[in-house]
């Protein structure tokens, strides 16, 4: 039996709407209702089977798969790219389970689900980010205990946070972690926005959008609600940066104020860079929007 | 009005500066506890566990005054409840009855029960300890520099510069070379561990330190250079300091006053001259005797 025969109208079996039944999906919004409240503190929730391997999405998934609804317009990328093997078996799976019309505009969504980068044309207030995120502890490198994690972000203890930041400086110069940067949300919890880039966090900061992060190995969800601060942490001295890519611009749309991926030509041996948001990118090539230029960086 | 009294009063009869901390009819019991433990345990009946309920009463009764400035030894046997009372100084151990007032926090009200979010502000601007084992007071697996740095990021210090000198000046004033500073404390000898223990507990400059058997793991070449370091810092900075030892040199060469404490209990207190010369209590007298 396939995936398609047990499908809303082959007349057989019939999974519910979205997949999950409603009592998974009412626990799923608790637990995101308590995280819009408590910006950036990380929620358990009890999470039902899924038909994906956890680690593959599906925190971000069983967040898409209870908010969801008939008229919603879905976007659903990976790395940025609507093409990645990743983004396009959620995309089916959601869109099996619920016929919703889904599009690569970026503008159009209603739901935006993505593991590693936001949009570089910043979401709108009716918008939401859903992010899938592997690591949701962003103590977890300085401790192992979830017992004392929890402590530490209750009583607002992160000085061992800041000290692998300073080693981090002594011994790379500068503080060196590219993905999973952690955050200051609303000036209390220490968020890990993992996998999002450097390049992302101002976008992230005071954003009109809601953002919600979901982690399904740890059935854990958190978010960022709209028009909250999200501060990097940094020192006085060593202002927080974002990548940069001066002097590089998309080798197919032209935009130099992107976050750009590098791309490795085997026969040539060149490599070239691309917006890593391949939607911005079709959207500039269609001549839709104009190319980007540098605004920071 | 009064509080001006009272100050000039302090000057007249000589103590000197004002009280740092004061600790009133502190105790600490561990187990469920019964109507007679207090009665049936303490120096006077030579244990601190009670018979009934075998609960064992670590701390009893215990009020003292430290000023600013002074040093304060506590010495007693094992057991005695020493190190017991600096933790619940430090805040690593939750009191079971009495108060603690720090001058100037909480309005000079008790402060054993404040939330532990506010003991640990309160703790990492104005303490210092150095724990007896270097594991306990230094995390083994981030280097020396960033275990003192750690001290400065707890009170909010978040310039890098501003961490690097004060870490690197308190390594170099504990003697420890500048090679070091980047290296796990887990591949330095114990006398190193120590001195890097002592400059973390200085590294806010905090009225208050605290040192638990700083010696008593060390060789004896080593010890003497390790209390001469803490002498020394003591008069340059000019902070209290309560000095936990069973070893009576060591009451001797640092402390002012001295609390003799058994089974939880304060047996005598005075003038560290006065207990060493004249001992009243008579397991005074015996830890006098039994050490010179």
């Amino acid at each position: 039996m396939t995936l398609e025969e047990l499908l809303p109208g082959s007349g057989g079996f019939r999974y519910n709407f979205a997949f999950l039944d409603e009592g998974a999906k009412r626990e799923v919004r608790r637990a995101l209702l308590k995280a819009v409240a408590l910006p950036g503190h990380q929620v358990p929730f009890a999470s039902p089977e899924l038909p994906i391997a956890r680690g593959w999405g599906t925190g971000g998934l069983q967040i898409t798969m209870s908010l969801i609804g008939p008229n919603d317009v879905l976007k659903i990328i990976d790395q940025g790219c609507d093409g990645s093997v990743n983004a396009v078996n959620l995309r089916k799976l959601l869109v099996a389970t619920t016929g919703v019309r889904t599009t690569f505009d970026s503008r159009e969504a209603t739901i935006l689900q993505s593991r590693h980068r936001l949009p570089e044309i910043p979401l709108k207030p009716h918008q939401v980010a859903v992010l899938q995120v592997p690591l949701p502890e962003p103590l977890r490198l300085v401790e192992p205990s979830e017992i004392a994690t929890r402590r530490m972000h209750a009583e607002g203890d992160y000085a061992r946070m800041w000290v692998s930041l300073y080693e981090d400086v002594i011994q790379n110069g500068a503080i060196s972690l590219t993905a999973g940067y952690p955050c200051r949300v609303n000036n209390t919890y220490i968020m890990s926005p993992s996998p999002l880039p450097r390049w992302d966090l101002p976008l992230l900061n005071g954003a009109e959008h809601l953002t919600l992060l979901g982690a399904g190995r740890e059935k854990r969800v958190y978010a960022v609600p709209p028009c909250t601060s999200v501060q990097p942490l940094e020192f006085e001295d060593l202002p927080f940066t974002v990548e940069s890519f001066a002097g590089m611009s998309c080798a197919r749309c032209g935009s130099s104020g992107t976050f750009l991926d590098e791309i490795y030509d085997e026969k040539t041996g060149l490599s070239s860079r691309v917006c890593s948001d391949s939607g911005f990118c079709v959207l500039v090539r269609e001549g839709a929007i104009q190319p980007r230029r540098p605004t920071h960086g | 009005m009064g509080e001006h009294a009272d100050a000039s009063l302090a000057e007249r009869i000589g103590t000197g500066a004002g009280v740092l901390l004061s600790v009133l009819d502190l105790e600490k019991r561990y187990g469920p506890g019964c109507e007679a433990c207090l009665e049936l345990t303490g120096p006077q009946r030579s244990t601190n566990i009670c018979p009934r309920c075998r609960s064992v009463i670590a701390l009893r009764g215990v009020s003292f005054d430290l000023r600013e400035g002074e040093i304060l030894g506590i010495v007693g046997e094992s057991g005695s409840g020493k190190s017991t009372l600096v933790q619940c100084i430090y805040f690593d151990q939750d009191v079971s009855h009495g108060e603690i007032r720090v001058n100037g926090q909480n309005g000079g009200c008790d402060v054993t029960g404040l939330p532990r979010s506010e003991k640990r502000r309160l703790r990492s601007r104005l303490m210092g300890m150095v724990y007896q084992n270097p594991m306990q007071g230094l995390r083994l697996d981030i280097t020396s520099g960033a275990n003192v740095a750690e001290k400065l990021l707890e009170a909010d210090v978040f310039h890098f510069a501003r961490i690097r000198e004060r870490a690197t000046g308190l390594l170099a004033r504990t003697e420890i070379p500048a090679a070091f500073v980047d290296r796990l404390p887990r591949t330095l000898s114990g006398g190193m561990q120590q001195r890097i223990q002592i400059a973390k507990a200085l590294a806010n400059n905090p009225p208050l330190v605290l040192l638990d058997e700083v010696t008593s793991g060390l060789d004896v070449s080593v010890q003497a250079r390790v209390l001469d370091l803490v002498r020394e810092l003591q008069r340059e900075l000019g902070m209290s300091m309560i000095v936990v030892s069973h070893d009576m040199g060591v009451i001797r060469l640092l402390a002012d006053r001295t609390v003799v404490m058994k089974d939880g209990g304060i047996v005598e207190q005075g003038l560290t001259d006065q207990i060493l010369e004249d001992p009243q209590h008579p397991y005074t007298q015996l830890l006098v005797h039994s050490t010179l």
